[in-house]
């Protein structure tokens, strides 16, 4: 074998995580054990530029002819089956047709919000302008909008989203009739999801779900000094109590399909921050109450914010990780158990080379729109004028602008086309991106170390259940 | 049978640029605020 010119870093992951030796064939998605032997041969073969002999006779001596003439076959074998040491296949073009299709949107109901949360991106539900909320002439327009714009799509997907959409319930309702009935019309589906704070989620609210199978984001940021700290009400009183009450009635009621978003699911939602390092009893408690499926992030802040991440977190913060993927483990198949978002990684049959190049879509697939009717790439660049696109009535996009996020794919970002986790993360958040670096092209550092940190973690899992049933 | 590695998962991610593509699949924010579906985090719907 000649690995002469192979890039390592960039086409291989190995780590170990609770004494597993693990290996991930970055282009072509494969997840490997390795024992001792062979993972000091990877390990040499990478330190000796992928010197084949040279790493073979360093691990005859130490491990003897037999067993590096075993090691080294098998790594060919490997990589004749095209497991490992494959090459990234280059950019793949056009990923999707250059029309713009918007397949997504995000309806901002309601700019207002019950909560005062420290770390709005939205400001505290206005985004930084008047407290507002969506007619349901803007509603209807948006929905006309979508059907139109999703083209030959049959798929079209309506997030009611804010501030705090129940806050505009009446609207939201007539929408979800309106949608149906207009899609219909064409032979499309609308999937619809409501990202709420559970503040307003009454019985009517709950029947209204259900029965109209829309599927629920619930924030909830886990244990009550925790979640009470950063998710007040107006006057300054915690939320957990109503809040964790409201959500517990909800998921008693209903069953996710699966561990990944789809069919109608329900998610709870939290956000960590630098007071809450130890997020892994969050999500603890947060199973403990009946959320079994749960996902928490961490929080994109300023530097000055009192919250946001410092030097010397992170480490803290993989710890956490590691002991949550333990204790998923621990649970797993008990009456304890729980499904952690980001640890549920479908290395099969997870998604085409082409959507991983691109992840969210926004500015192009996805878009944003306001209580006014106007257009954002995503909800997070909502009220950021530099960003309008457009609006639902003139029904016109910014093509330059939706080409600008369009082409903000991995192989446009020097970042990532090093990155071994590029088709997992596929290159970032762009908001997050521009908050940071006021580039869409270049990532959040912070994100990405802690999306590789959660991606290993789920590799591990994936790793200790094959051992549990082999 | 293999003695040193055992292989979890063989997929291969690269074939999937001929059959994929079609984008009926849902979209995926990341983002803390939304379902924060990561590509990683998803299953294709065909
Ligand atoms: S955004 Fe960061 S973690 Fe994601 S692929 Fe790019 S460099 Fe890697
Ligand atoms: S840019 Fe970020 S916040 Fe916006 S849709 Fe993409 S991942 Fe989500």
């Amino acid at each position: 074998m000649d690995l002469r010119n192979y890039d390592f870093g960039a086409n291989l992951h190995w780590f170990e995580q609770g004494g597993q030796r693990i290996v991930l064939d970055v282009n072509s998605g494969s997840l490997h054990s390795f024992d001792r032997p062979a993972w000091e041969a990877l390990q040499r073969l990478s330190d000796c530029g992928g010197g084949w002999e040279q790493a073979k006779q360093w691990i005859a001596a130490k491990y003897g002819a037999v067993e590096a003439e075993e090691v080294f076959l098998e790594l060919q074998q490997l990589a004749e089956a095209e497991s490992l040491f494959t090459e990234d296949p280059g950019f793949v073009a056009p990923a999707y047709p250059q029309d713009t299709v918007i397949k997504a949107i995000c309806l901002h109901v309601a700019h207002d919000c019950n909560l005062r949360c420290e770390y709005c991106f939205a400001g505290t539900g206005d985004f930084g302008g008047e407290r507002s909320l969506m007619s349901s002439e803007v509603g209807r327009q948006a929905i006309r909008f979508i059907l139109e714009k999703s083209r030959h799509r049959r798929h079209c997907e309506v997030d009611f989203f804010g501030g705090e959409p129940l806050v505009n319930f009446g609207v939201v309702k007539e929408l979800v009739e309106f949608g149906r009935q207009e899609a219909a019309k064409v032979g499309k589906t609308i999937k619809f999801t409501l990202t709420t704070n559970a503040v307003l989620l009454n019985q009517q609210v709950r029947d209204f779900l259900e029965a109209n199978d829309i599927s629920v984001v619930l924030s909830l940021d886990g244990r009550p000094e925790v979640n009470d700290r950063m998710r007040p009400y107006a006057d300054g009183s915690g939320s957990y109590k109503e809040v964790s009450g409201n959500i517990k009635e909800f998921v008693s009621a209903r069953q996710n399909p699966s561990p990944y978003a789809v069919g109608t699911y329900y998610y709870v939602r939290g956000t960590y921050t630098h007071n809450n390092l130890d997020f892994d009893q969050d999500v603890l408690h947060m199973a403990d109450i009946g959320c079994k499926q749960v996902s928490v992030e961490p929080v994109v802040a300023a530097p000055q914010d009192p919250y946001a991440f410092q030097e010397g977190d992170l480490p803290i913060l993989a710890d956490s990780y590691e002991r949550l993927a333990d204790a998923y483990l621990a649970r797993r198949r008990t009456p304890q158990e729980f499904d952690f978002f980001h640890f549920n990684l479908e290395l099969g049959k997870g998604p085409c080379l082409p959507k991983r190049l691109s992840g969210c879509g926004a500015g192009y697939e996805y878009l944003a729109i306001s209580p006014d009717g106007d257009l954002y790439p995503c909800h997070q660049f909502v009220g950021k004028e530099e960003f309008k696109v457009g609006d639902v009535f003139s029904g016109k996009v910014d093509t330059a602008m939706a080409e600008k996020f369009r082409s903000a794919h991995v192989y446009n970002k020097p970042e990532c086309l090093k990155c071994w986790a590029r088709f997992f993360c596929s290159g970032g958040c762009h908001a997050a991106a521009y908050n940071f670096n006021a580039d869409i092209l270049t990532p959040y550092q912070m994100g990405c170390q802690l999306q590789r940190k959660r991606l290993e973690c789920a590799m591990y899992i994936k790793v200790k259940e094959a051992a549990a049933v082999g | 049978m293999p003695k040193h590695i055992v292989t979890i998962t063989k997929a291969n991610l690269k074939d999937t640029v001929k059959t994929g593509g079609c984008g009926e699949c849902q979209t995926s924010c990341q983002s803390a605020c939304k379902t924060s579906c990561t590509v990683g985090n998803q299953v294709c719907v065909k």
